[in-house]
């Protein structure tokens, strides 16, 4: 197909190399520099999506970011639902199609990669428009550092259409110089492809930067396709210009009604004709510039419009020695379309007055200009609006912001020039000190307003349900008259009654001309309306980009233990606990969950079995006042604690309620090694700093962590002892001479060691502590004896059999020591964080939820855990609730299910009846001991 | 992301520290001369000004020390060179 309105020459485009793409099945041709959205306009394409629920056939619109309508599905390369063709670049075997409404996800992987990088800079200029590249060179002459995003791929901004001169020259040369000179500089970045999508608190902005999509095929495979960047800036200078907004009326959504700037870009950036006779209406200096460069670009000029009635200014004249003349006080009053809905002909109309029938393939409709306040706003700014702009511009200065250029209402281009070197300036000087000279801005042409812009939102409101105000979500003067007929009068209300500017486009073009109407219907000023608010992301981010390389196995860091490929040798079932794998069970060939776990358990409480208990948090106190301190942290004492000791110990957090429990010995005078669950451990030393530091930094103790630098084996089981006697043969481990809570360093299988006999099961036990690395070689010897090795799973079911809990999965932040039948830990005699808590009468209560057994009426029933307990299943609701199982399993040793719960009153209600139920099921048990087995503890000295 | 201001280790991203709420809050020194109303607004209450607000904060991600600021609760800003 030809590109018959393809200009004979111009445009930012390579016209030596042709591209070929696909769009919606058809082939078509495009040059490099060219957009999806120039190059099917070029071919005459003008349908390239549909309204969502109208159907309507919809055109491209704008140019850029602005785009409502033009957002097309990618099927190239990784594939990508809801792209904007207007910034969509072409490369050589692109394949896309148009959408109505949303895209499809690809149900394939995306196998792109995509990273981060954080960056710090004295300056960040956002946008490389003529204001930001005057900003982003006058800061850089400072010598401070200077990063410049901009979205496009080049800067120039509106520069780019190539019109505009400077100091005699073409703009773009100018442009050309600056960008070299900027990326001649080693303090300063240029980032293209790169659009800032969010500032967030303390100068912290998000940008993504978009590398390969535009090479295709060619994208070398060592560049990610996207990179986000994290940029902390001292100074920022939004430079991020303005959005053309339409003016609305009947069938405004036809393909062929774009906006006008956008429009007069398309001939003059692209060298494509965006139609061939047009009706320019407009409500500002700018729409009629906008007909003169269209008029140049070789349009015919069908009606010019202009709804302000002015004296004859500078663009009139330029216009009529074209021989246009400008229709004053009209505007455009509905279309007509062809059999293909696309534009065939414009109304036109005199403010109150009778239409006239335009024939025309181009309506280029321009009601002003929106500056781009959404990071200004993001950043604190409320925009505010200005009866001289027609607009909201940026209200009171945001600290360390400024706003140059369109973006901050200053559309003139010499204007626009120093305001952005002086900004820069500022910017550069105010961090850097300063240097150099500030740079001279360019000299341009001076261009005079024939009269200040309109604000005109509107210039027909016949068949209101036909007068789009967002395109993208077919949302139309209907929809907010029927909001305000429900009494709606705030902006985000009616946003949110109407979907307006909710689409991806987040209402760019409308959002402010949906405003304008609706202070119309209420009869208020704009400004006393106010805008929506301006949230990130800016653009749409992909997911990918936000996942960025923190995906699969990398999602999260994976904390493996010195034994973790024997486990895995053994085909052992692993499970998360926080960061850590830990093994789960050791399924033998032919084994599941329960039949591995019950010969674990077998193994621990009949013969003798291991589990690598290395991950449990370990903290090395050390200092004179360590007995002292944990006086105070624990609710039981410490401080009487003899070298080669060690105690159980629960500590609450100052409500009373329990925060973690483990075992604490004194290895020497002033020497403690405290434990605590694995998935506190961090928790714990950042506790146990807070106090030092804080509150008791009198105390001469200093905490810190060893998790890593030791690894752990328990022992466990009756042959636990004939185990350790030969593997550590100068050791006495006669009970006598080695009981119960005690400690000894040890030469274990050669290794140097510490061991704990401590126990987690009830049986006879000893946890072996050795220097990390010799982690894996004590694993070893103790296979070597026979043991079985066992998982979390095994350790679960061993201590709930002994009523053991686990703090954080048997208590849950309101469970005291005494309510978890702790209470034999707990001192009176003195003082510890929490203790006055316990005080209260509260903490006394009879009927506070305590720990209990559970045995299920049917013994095969393993209840679910966090199942509800209520007294009659059949009650009618709401059912009083007394309380939940918090651990629940099946026992090889008792030869049925049993569970642990916190139940109202506790063991007041032994031997009564109450109901689990789970998933509408209620099952009967019957309330117990939380001590299932071996209750004297007999087994524990083997 | 706030750029907190670690006297130790100088501005640092919000995600290295831990918030620790209102400076200046006393552990009492005799908690059991405490009646449990006085005890409940030791653990429970906090001021919530609209504006300057000294609180603590914990580089638990880097130096691990514990040190006070004065932060403004609207803007975010905190106040140079104050060393509560
Ligand atoms: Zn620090």
């Amino acid at each position: 197909m030809s590109q018959a309105f393809r200009r004979a020459a111009g445009g930012r485009i390579d016209r030596s190399r042709t591209l070929n793409f696909h769009f919606d099945g058809r082939a078509f041709e495009a040059h490099p520099g060219d957009t999806l959205s120039s190059a099917l306009l070029a071919h005459g394409v003008r349908v390239v999506a549909r309204g969502p629920y109208t159907g309507r056939p919809r055109g491209t619109y704008g140019i850029g970011a602005e785009e409502p309508n033009a957002f097309v599905q990618v099927d190239s390369g990784p594939g990508e639902p809801m792209v904007r063709a207007t910034t969509l670049e072409v490369y050589d075997g692109l394949v896309a199609r148009s959408l109505a409404g949303r895209g499809e996800l690809s149900d394939e992987p995306d196998h792109s990669r995509y990273d981060k990088t954080w960056a710090h800079c004295d300056v960040l200029v956002v946008g490389a428009g003529p204001a930001g590249l005057a900003a982003a060179h006058a800061a850089a002459v400072t010598g401070a550092r200077v990063i410049l995003a901009d979205e496009r791929p080049e800067p120039g901004g509106e520069l780019l259409a190539g019109r505009a001169h400077l100091d005699g020259r073409p703009a773009m040369d100018w442009v050309r110089d600056v960008h070299a000179r900027l990326t001649g500089l080693p303090e300063v970045r240029v980032l293209t492809r790169t659009t800032v999508t969010g500032f967030y608190d303390g100068n912290f902005l998000v940008a993504v930067q978009r590398r390969t999509d535009h090479l295709g095929a060619d994208a070398p495979a060592h560049v990610a396709r996207q990179r986000l960047w994290h940029i902390r800036a001292a100074r920022v200078v939004l430079a991020t210009g303005a959005h053309e907004r339409p003016i609305l009326f009947p069938d405004n959504d036809r393909p062929g009604i774009m906006l006008a700037a956008a429009a007069a870009g398309y001939a003059w950036r692209y060298g494509v004709l965006p139609g061939r006779r047009a009706v320019v209406a407009g409500a500002h200096d700018g729409a009629l510039w906008a007909a003169v460069d269209l008029f140049d670009a070789g349009v015919e000029l069908a009606a010019v419009l202009d709804v302000r009635r002015l004296p004859e200014g500078q663009v009139h004249r330029a216009l009529r020695d074209r021989g246009v003349a400008v229709s004053a006080g009209h505007g455009v009053v509905g279309t007509d379309a062809d059999a293909d809905g696309v534009l065939e002909a414009a109304w036109v109309a005199p403010v109150d007055g009778s239409p006239r029938r335009v024939p025309c393939d181009l309506v280029a409709t321009s009601g002003g200009w929106n500056p781009a306040v959404h990071l200004y706003s993001q950043a604190g700014g409320r925009p505010l609006w200005s009866a001289d702009h027609a607009a909201f511009v940026p209200g009171d200065p945001v600290p360390a912001v400024s706003c140059v250029g369109a973006a901050a209402g200053t559309f003139g281009l010499a204007d626009a020039l120093a305001e952005g070197a002086e900004a820069g300036w500022q910017a550069g000087a105010g961090t850097h000190g300063g240097g150099g000279e500030e740079p001279l801005p360019p000299a341009t042409d001076s261009v005079a307003d024939a009269g200040a812009p309109a604000a005109c939102w509107l210039t027909s409101d016949l068949r209101p349900d036909t007068v789009f105000v967002d395109l993208q979500r077919d949302a139309t003067l209907h929809d907010v008259r029927r909001a305000v007929g429900a009494g709606m009068t705030s902006s985000e209300h009616v946003k949110r009654y109407t979907t307006a500017g909710t689409a991806a486009d987040q209402g760019r073009t409308t959002g402010v001309t949906t405003v304008g109407v609706l202070a119309g219907l209420l009869g208020l000023p704009v400004g006393a309306v106010g805008t929506t608010t301006y949230r990130p992301p800016y653009t749409p981010i992909s997911f990918g980009l936000l996942a960025g390389r923190d995906r699969g196995r990398l999602l999260d860091p994976e904390r493996r233990t010195p034994m973790h490929e024997r486990h895995e040798a053994a085909d052992a079932v692993f499970e998360n606990v926080g960061q850590w794998k830990r093994p789960w069970y050791y399924p033998r060939p032919g084994e599941d969950l329960d039949r591995a776990v019950e010969r674990e358990c077998r193994a621990a409480r009949e013969g003798v079995a291991m589990m690598d208990v290395s991950t449990l948090g370990k903290i090395s106190l050390s200092g004179p006042d360590v007995g002292e301190f944990l006086d105070r942290i624990y609710t039981n004492r410490f401080s009487t604690l003899k070298v080669g000791q060690c105690r159980y110990g629960v500590m609450c957090l100052a409500d009373g309620m329990v925060f973690d429990d483990g075992v604490t010995a004194r290895i020497a005078p002033d020497r403690w090694h405290l434990t605590t669950t694995t998935g506190n451990a961090a928790a714990v030393l950042d506790w146990l700093e807070e106090w030092l530091q804080t509150e008791w930094p009198s105390l001469r103790v200093s905490a810190t962590s060893v998790t890593d630098q030791w690894a752990a084996v328990a022992v466990v089981g009756p042959g636990s002892r004939e185990v350790l006697r030969r593997l550590a043969p100068s050791l006495d481990v006669s009970a006598p001479a080695f009981p119960f809570l005690s400690v000894r360093d040890a030469t274990v299988a050669g290794i140097p060691a510490r061991v704990f006999r401590i126990s987690f099961t009830g049986e006879l036990s000893y946890e072996i502590n050795v220097p990390a690395w010799h982690g894996l070689a004590l694993w070893d010897a103790l296979l070597a004896q026979g043991i079985t090795p066992y998982g979390t799973e095994t350790m679960h079911v061993l201590r709930a059999e002994k009523g053991f809990i686990v703090a954080g999965q048997d208590t849950d932040g309101t469970v005291t020591p005494h309510d978890a039948g702790l209470g034999w830990a707990v001192s009176t005699a003195k003082h510890f964080i929490g203790s006055r808590s316990l005080a209260r009468a509260d903490t006394a209560r009879a009927d506070r939820k305590r720990l209990v057994g559970l045995l299920p009426a049917d013994p095969s029933v393993v209840l679910a855990e966090g199942a509800q307990l209520v007294v009659d299943a059949d009650a009618p609701t709401p059912v009083p609730m007394l309380g939940h199982v918090t651990s629940s399993y099946r026992s090889a040793a008792l030869g049925r299910s049993f569970a642990l719960a916190l139940v109202a009153g506790g063991l007041t209600l032994r031997g009564e009846t109450l109901y689990a139920v789970d998933a509408g099921r209620a099952q009967p048990v019957v309330v117990t001991e939380p001590v299932f087995y071996d209750p004297e503890g007999a087994r524990r000295d083997g | 992301m706030l750029s907190v201001p670690c006297p130790w280790c100088g501005p640092r991203d919000e995600t290295e520290f831990k918030y620790g709420g209102q400076a200046h809050v006393a552990y009492p020194s005799d908690p059991a001369a405490l009646s449990d109303a006085e005890w409940a607004s030791y653990l429970f209450l906090r001021d919530n000004p609209k504006g300057w607000f000294a609180e603590r904060w914990f580089h638990s991600a880097g130096c691990r020390r514990w040190f006070d600021v004065v932060r403004h609760t609207v803007t975010y800003e905190f106040a140079p060179g104050v060393t509560p």
